[in-house]
């Protein structure tokens, strides 16, 4: 088993994807937290607390959520706004939950700030100079999303979450698989049943973990 | 939007049943056929649920490429034409990948390396385009014969490489090549190698699939990429590259991009071990001699193995089944008792016992070679001489012009 794990950051320069350092996606019924594989339950528990730690916890909605080109899109959408208002229910003063669609891939000119932006393929991807001190991305397109989360961690200490509907992502802190309206709303109940017992980090920058 | 899962059961509209493809691969009866290499290749196409096919001629596989012409006229594939030249041919497959298709062609030695240019470009747009290389000479003077050079030159575009040793890999290479490389975390382009004329041009007895059981479609809306939007990356990158700015940010996405595309080989290994049964296939590992090789030099190692067995000299076989990904773990496991390493090749500067030097520790086990080029057979006997040479036993046979 690698002994590479998948923490905030800043990680490096230009950090590994972490399936090169040997992190394996997890298998149906099974996530992954820092790269090692976990059970669902303990992940939905774990996502649960990171939202509600967090000063500034985010959704990042992409086109296939945001979209209604499918039946199970819309569902799924509804889901996401459904898990956003919960958030919003169970923090406490000082935190902000945020939700920011990414509608699109379309690179963004004449240019883009790197302080500000993390990648040009998502116009609207933001951390706000690392006020967003964690996020989840639902409806990215995988390679998208692999890029965007490997970057975060190279250059911020943004706790990343990935509802992924098809295999999970190595390069987010913390990832599910083949999301359903079932898992978005799974999530949802499990912030509710942790509200008041997490502790919020109100403050945002964080030295970051490293390997 | 289709459930490949709701297809499976239901006939197409040649009657072929779209079959759960570990069924159809490990439980349906298969049926003893003699055919060439290329009619194989026609055969695994007839059961792929192809979309598209883009064929140019260059001997190798012309005939296969013909051959599947046939089947276009038969109605089992979606299109079929002849492209410009090979470079045309992979830039119109990227086109019918983009707009989701699932797309197979053929090529050979020079036309590869016309072509080469694409290959990356498929990798970094995640195109799961088919490739057979049926290798060939690539140099000049002008060589038809088998020749594994070219696969060197694929080694390091991003895709998924794989090497037959026979006809029955091919046929069921193709058929699970397809099921890897769709996958949505690796969504690769997959280059399926063999060794020119020894796997196309000659018969072999292959255990076919029934015919009238075909793969499920492809699903393009499983990709990692958006379908073909010409304002969106990677097609509007294309157009649009990032060369054209300069920002840390900018450049850190291209890296990342590439990092990606390897990680996706990566991913590959997982699922390409649960298709093929591992990554490489051993005989003997115990052995103080091994014989580790890929395509039809898999082959003549184990008859070498034979020939040897008869003078009482114990030796084991590693078949490197995929390229990429590498089985570097694999073969530093099966390798770990050798004292002597040998790396049987059809080509002059022995890409493949390079590879293994760089994995393995204690390198100096390794000896490159025999090795044959240019359309050269490769006798058993040439391994088992340059077994015993190095060990300092007298060699068993003479072979004309090798200086014996």
């Amino acid at each position: 088993m690698s002994q590479y794990r998948v923490l905030p950051g800043p990680e490096h320069f230009l950090p590994p994807a972490a399936a090169s350092m040997g992190i394996q996606l997890p298998n149906p019924g099974e996530a992954h937290i820092n790269g090692v594989i976990v059970s669902e339950d303990k992940a939905y528990e774990e996502a649960a607390k990171q939202f509600l730690m967090a000063k500034v916890p985010t959704i990042f909605p992409g086109p296939l959520v945001l979209w209604a080109w499918n039946e199970k899109a819309a569902k799924k959408a509804t889901a996401v706004r459904h898990l956003y208002n919960t958030l919003k229910e169970c923090v406490q003063p000082g935190q902000t939950p945020m939700l920011i669609p990414m509608p699109d891939y379309r690179p963004k000119y004449p240019k883009i700030n790197p302080e500000v932006e993390i990648n040009p393929n998502h116009p609207n991807l933001t951390i706000w100079h690392n006020k967003i001190d964690c996020c989840m991305f639902i409806g990215v397109h995988c390679h998208q999303a692999n890029l965007s989360l490997k970057i975060i961690r190279g250059g911020t200490s943004c706790y990343t979450i990935a509802m992924c509907a098809q295999a999970g992502h190595e390069d987010a802190m913390l990832s599910f698989r083949d999301a359903s309206v079932e898992k978005i709303m799974k999530l949802a109940e499990w912030v509710k049943k942790l509200k008041g017992t997490v502790q919020p980090r109100l403050t945002s920058a964080k030295s970051g973990a490293s390997n | 939007m289709a459930d490949i899962h709701s297809v499976i059961g239901t006939k197409n509209k040649k009657g072929q049943t779209y079959t759960d493809t570990w069924k159809m691969m490990n439980e349906a009866p298969r049926t003893p056929s003699f055919y060439t290499g290329s009619e194989v290749i026609k055969e695994a196409v007839r059961r792929a649920s192809c979309d598209v096919m883009i064929a140019y001629p260059i001997t190798p596989q012309s005939e296969a490429a013909a051959l599947i012409g046939e089947l276009f006229a038969e109605g089992y594939i979606g299109d079929y034409f002849r492209g410009e030249s090979e470079f045309a041919v992979m830039s119109q497959c990227a086109g019918a990948a983009f707009g989701g298709a699932r797309v197979f062609t053929t090529t050979a030695g020079p036309g590869t390396m016309r072509a080469m240019e694409n290959f990356p470009m498929w990798s970094g747009a995640r195109l799961p385009i088919q490739m057979i290389v049926t290798c060939r000479g690539i140099n000049s003077p002008l060589s038809i014969q088998p020749d594994t050079l070219e696969i060197a030159y694929l080694l390091n575009t991003g895709m998924l490489v794989w090497h037959a040793e026979t006809a029955q890999d091919f046929f069921d290479w193709i058929l699970k090549g397809y099921m890897v490389s769709e996958e949505p975390d690796v969504h690769l382009p997959l280059a399926l190698c063999c060794d020119g004329f020894f796997v196309t041009h000659t018969k072999d007895v292959v255990n076919l699939t029934p015919a009238d059981m075909c793969l499920p479609p492809y699903d393009p809306y499983r990709s990692p990429v958006p379908c073909m939007d010409m304002e969106c990356p990677p097609v509007r990158m294309m157009r649009d590259p990032f060369v054209m700015k300069s920002n840390y940010i900018s450049y850190a996405t291209h890296a990342s991009w590439q990092q990606e595309v390897w990680a996706a080989v990566e991913r590959s290994r997982k699922h390409s071990i649960h298709w093929l049964n591992g990554l490489i296939d051993t005989e003997n590992t115990d052995a103080d001699i091994m014989i580790v090789a890929s395509g039809t030099a898999v082959s003549q190692g184990r008859e070498a193995i034979r020939l040897l067995e008869d003078e009482g000299v114990r030796c084991g076989l590693v078949k490197v089944k995929t390229l990429r990904p590498w089985p570097e773990e694999e073969i530093r496991e099966a390798t770990k008792n050798a004292k002597h390493i040998f790396v049987p090749e059809f080509n002059v500067t022995g890409w493949l016992a390079k590879e293994i030097k760089a994995t393995i520790p204690n390198h100096e086990r390794v000896h490159a070679g025999p090795h044959v080029c240019g359309g050269m057979t490769m006798p058993p006997e040439i391994i088992v001489n340059e077994i015993k040479t190095t060990l300092g036993l007298k060699k068993s046979f003479v072979m004309a012009g090798r200086g014996s």
